[in-house]
């Protein structure tokens, strides 16, 4: 078992002696796994790789013990350590496509641990990665050991990755970040998998993650880290249902539910961000964000101490921290009713049967006789956006989603089909819409730090279209671009910084109102605030719908993440491989009767409470390339209520249930209920929250 | 596999006879009538006319073009114009001078190149560090004549440990002729280090940065089994690259380097035919040394793609 004892690490950099992790103790007991949840720059990775000692050049371990059974890890030499690393000690990465050497068959890769620590031969050695690989619930793994990395998918790789980090039974498990890098299916299966693995091997395992839900997948007990130091440890359970710090609580609230309420929330937001190193506050390192704070918190750091059973705090007022249920209540806000396409909005953007095909790369050998297979990455899709609504567009990487939005916009010109804005076609390529009609559709791209440019001003960003669209002189740009600034809630300071002086989250704001400034009716968001930390996200949330709210302004907001997704949308369109499959009001999406597909994305969502119950379906399989869309339905081939030939042979039919609420599948809605019935998807919703 | 080396084959016989009418073209424009020189300025204009129609300068140029390529692709290069004697011979003698002056060269400055550059990388920053990148990037902008010049000041006639002229009597066998290979060598050999010093040590800088990398030594396996199994296969992947356009460099350094020596190479043999305006040996040299340069680049590609996983199944 691993016990951390008043851990401290300094990063020395050009700045100054940064104290990255300052007097942190863990314990970690066999066959259990301890979660370290926390946002960027909270220390959660240089930690667990300062435990055991593997650290940057510049980074050092300043203080305090690290014990693996018992041995002192602080004081082991160079090749005592290099003993312990890969056989007593397994790491599991967060990509897997980087964390294995690209030109090395991965049988040779995994093979390698075994050889090293196991002291087998090279035949030895073979079988025993063949077992692993069948241990991780590998298919075929004869096959996938003669396979060079980048002929994987993510998901199968780090099956792979895991499987080596296992090869030796280690006694310590790092595994970090280990599925933020996969879709959420392929995450669902990865997190089985090592929920089973911990049974059976012996390993205290290490978790790091920024993600509230995964955690409740996988541990047995959370610490939440902030700034280099731990807020409160507590049993998973505990943590979620009484917090007794006041970040653990904001964290918590900043995670939209699962709810089936009639209106949109507001979520927690926690004011400030996290301090830097070189200038932590004297007292409690919250303590400038935390909404219950008092002047005893600022005068003396308060330690990790015990407030209960396995649980500790660090702070001082732990006795008045509310309930999650009353923090709720008391920092939201309810902020519009859910409305529907259907009953209380005019179409105000009609996307009709668009395709967007691609040129494939060639086959044959002779340049003339080359034939070039298509890449149908929106192979048919309609829908339809109202205005002033939201539509949220969800599916794994690989299912069209941004291909539909470039095809809105125009950035990716659709080859067939016709979108209408007011009633009007559309020229499909953006260079050929007129400017007012430019105007009117605007997009925010997932990476700010790509799609602002690194050479000009946050203001000249915003004033550009304020010019170009909005026809406004250089002046009046500039005030209309302060005002802009003061309603993505930045300081009007801002208007002369350069994008790299901005953090990921105010870059996304930047991006917001530079969509704004041309007032649009519609607003294109394509992974938005993926990128971000989950209290940024929070808040970034909390300001598309307020300024929706304020401009009447109708979002398309596109995610695979379905919980951000129902959060914002008043209808919601599950898209697959190029393809809608399930389309209607947000309520009636999240309620039995499911698209089969609907029905294993809920089931694989990370919800952040350990006591939603989740039916356990999981999909087979990769998503399969846009170039081989499978026949029939093209769901068939993963879907785990197929029929038959049927769905092998047949497209399915739009089946129409509730309202503009329709599901493309072979199965008739009421047989649908039925089995779901059975299964319900969210066993306990949080209504009651 | 065999359809990536194919194609690249294809290719390289396309940038050949592409280059080989760029020479044809080339060598046509030259200022100067060939039957002016050859018969002399005083020669009468029948005497010109005739030898022009015996030579086959009188046909269209497209025709010329054709028997030239066809000729040459058959191994019969003519004879030079200067000299009156075969083309043929006289290029593969002075071309296996070259050679060996460039195998030299090669074998001195690939596994020193490689090894300075993953020295700089392994100590990165360090004075070491320092030193060989300052070093190499003064010697890419240092032209051949200047570098050689230095060097035999400091190991002909300053130390004189060196002789600094290289003309090799025929029949001298390579061991005795050796000391006088060595000042060219490093001559034409310089740029080409310097290069891939660089190339080496910026490309095992960032492969050492990788998540492999680290996964590899979190595995527990000793630095040197990292550096030669995870690390090199990687990150010489662009230093093949470079070895291979190096070729190219050394083609080029060869004519002065040979000059500044008096070494009776193909670089040399190149400048003596431009300076007698030796049309069918300017054009069988320069040919021959795009083939040659063809050549290295199709094997630095089909080398590139063993290597290399993620060429070679797309």
């Amino acid at each position: 078992m691993l016990e951390v004892e008043g851990l401290s690490i300094e990063y020395e950099t050009e700045t100054g002696i940064l104290p990255a992790v300052r007097n942190v103790s863990l314990e970690v007991r066999e066959h259990e796994s301890f979660g370290i949840v926390g946002e960027s720059g909270s220390g959660k990775s240089t930690l667990a790789m300062g435990a055991i000692r593997y650290l940057a050049s510049n980074g050092r371990v300043t203080g305090g013990s690290v014990r693996l059974n018992g041995v002192e890890l602080l004081d082991l030499s160079r090749k005592e350590l290099r003993a312990l690393w890969g056989s007593r000690i397994g790491v599991v990465y967060q990509s897997p496509l980087t964390a294995l050497n690209p030109s090395i068959l991965i049988g040779k890769q995994l093979a390698e641990v075994a050889r090293l620590h196991l002291g087998m031969d090279r035949g030895a050695a073979m079988t025993r990665v063949t077992e692993m690989l069948a241990k991780v619930a590998m298919p075929d793994p004869e096959a996938v050991m003669r396979r060079y990395p980048h002929q994987l998918s993510g998901g199968m790789l780090q099956r792979c990755v895991i499987a080596m980090a296992l090869m030796t039974n280690p006694a310590l498990l790092i595994m970090d970040e280990p599925t933020t890098a996969l879709d959420v299916t392929t995450q669902a299966v990865v997190l089985d998998l090592v929920a089973e693995l911990k049974r059976e091997f012996d390993s205290a395992i290490v978790y790091i993650t920024h993600d509230l839900g995964v955690v409740t997948k996988i541990c047995d007990r959370v610490g939440v880290m902030y700034a280099g130091e731990f807020m409160e440890q507590a049993s998973l359970r505990e943590l979620f249902q009484r917090p007794l710090h006041p970040y653990t609580l904001d964290l918590l609230g900043c995670v939209p539910h699962f709810d089936r309420s009639p209106e949109k929330r507001s979520l927690v937001t926690i004011p400030g961000s996290i301090p830097h190193l070189d200038e932590l506050p004297p007292g409690c390192i919250f303590a400038p964000r935390c909404s219950f704070v008092r002047d005893a918190c600022r005068a003396a750091r308060p330690p990790l101490d015990p407030v209960g059973e396995g649980h500790s705090s660090a702070c001082i007022r732990w006795r008045i921290v509310p309930t999650p249920a009353e923090r709720l209540g008391a920092a939201t806000e309810a902020l519009t009713e859910l409305r529907s396409c259907s009953g209380d909005g005019a179409p105000l953007v009609e996307v009709d049967d668009v395709k967007t095909y691609f040129k494939g790369p060639g086959e044959g050998f002779l340049p003339g006789r080359r034939r070039h297979r298509a890449i149908r990455a929106v192979d048919g899709v309609s829908l339809t956006v109202c205005e002033g609504q939201t539509l949220g567009v969800v599916g794994e990487s690989g299912s069209g989603k941004t291909t539909v939005a470039r095809a809105i916009v125009g950035l990716t010109p659709a080859t067939e089909g016709e979108i209408r804005l007011h009633g009007r076609k559309l020229e499909p390529a953006a260079e050929s819409r007129k400017r007012g009609v430019l105007k009117e559709i605007q997009m925010v791209f997932q990476n700010p730090d790509a799609s602002l440019n690194p050479t000009r001003t946050v203001g000249d960003a915003i004033s550009r279209p304020l010019v170009l669209l909005g026809g406004m002189g250089r002046t009046e740009a500039a005030t209309r671009a302060r005002e802009l600034l003061e309603a993505v809630s930045l300081p009007a300071g801002y208007y002369d910084r350069l994008p790299n002086e901005l953090s990921g989250g105010e870059k996304q704001r930047v991006a917001i109102a530079r969509a704004f400034a041309a007032e649009p009716d519609l607003i294109l968001c394509d992974e938005p605030i993926s990128s971000l930390d989950v209290s940024v996200q929070g808040s970034l949330m909390n300001l598309l719908m307020k300024l929706q709210v304020e401009q009447r302004t109708s979002y398309v907001f596109i995610s695979h993440d379905l919980s951000a997704v129902q959060h914002l949308s008043d209808t919601i369109a599950v898209v697959y491989v190029g393809r809608v499959m399930e389309l209607g009001d947000a309520v009636t999406v999240l309620t039995p009767p499911f698209h089969p597909y609907t029905e294993a994305l809920l089931s694989a969502v990370p919800v952040a409470d350990p006591d939603v119950k989740q039916t356990p379906i999981r999909l087979r399989g990769n998503v399969p390339s846009a170039m081989d869309i499978p026949s029939g339905c093209r769901f068939h081939t993963r879907c785990p209520r197929f029929l038959g030939d049927i769905c092998r042979e047949h497209e399915p039919p739009w089946r129409h249930g509730e309202g503009s609420h329709r599901i493309y599948c072979h199965i008739p809605l009421d047989e649908l209920v039925q089995l779901q019935a059975e299964t319900l998807v969210l066993a306990s919703t949080t209504e009651d929250a | 596999m065999l359809r990536f080396a194919t194609r690249r084959l294809g290719f390289v016989v396309l940038t050949i006879v592409l280059s080989s009418m760029i020479i044809f073209a080339a060598t046509q424009i030259l200022p100067g009538d060939v039957a002016t020189m050859v018969l002399g300025r005083f020669a009468s204009e029948e005497a010109k006319t005739n030898l022009r129609h015996e030579l086959g300068l009188d046909r269209p140029l497209v025709v010329q073009y054709g028997s030239w390529l066809g000729n040459f692709v058959q191994g019969d290069w003519g004879d030079s114009i200067s000299t009156r004697t075969e083309i043929r011979p006289l290029v593969f003698e002075r071309l296996k001078n070259s050679a060996v002056l460039a195998a030299v060269a090669f074998l001195f400055y690939v596994p020193v190149g490689i090894v300075l550059g993953l020295i700089a990388a392994l100590r990165r920053n360090s004075w070491i560090d320092q030193t060989i990148s300052v070093g190499s990037l003064a010697f890419i902008g240092l032209p051949e004549f200047v570098s050689a010049v230095i060097l035999i000041t400091i190991f002909s006639i300053e130390l004189g440990w060196l002789p600094s002229q290289s003309a090799i009597d025929p029949g001298t066998s390579w061991v005795t002729a050796f000391p006088k290979l060595i000042l060219p060598a490093i001559t034409v050999a310089l740029t080409s280090l310097a290069y891939i010093v660089r190339m080496t040590r910026s490309s095992t800088v960032d492969v050492l940065q990788t998540d492999y990398v680290r996964t590899a030594t979190l595995k527990g396996l000793p630095p040197y089994r990292v550096l030669f199994t995870h690390v090199l296969r990687n990150s010489l992947l662009p230093t093949i690259t470079v070895v291979a356009i190096g070729v190219g460099w050394l083609m080029g350094g060869l004519i002065i380097t040979e000059s500044v020596f008096n070494y009776s190479g193909i670089g040399r043999l190149l400048l003596f035919a431009v300076q007698r305006r030796d049309v069918p040996l300017i054009q069988a040299t320069a040919l021959l040394i795009v083939l040659i340069y063809g050549v290295s680049n199709l094997i630095a590609d089909v080398l590139y793609a063993v290597l290399n996983p993620r060429i070679r199944y797309n």
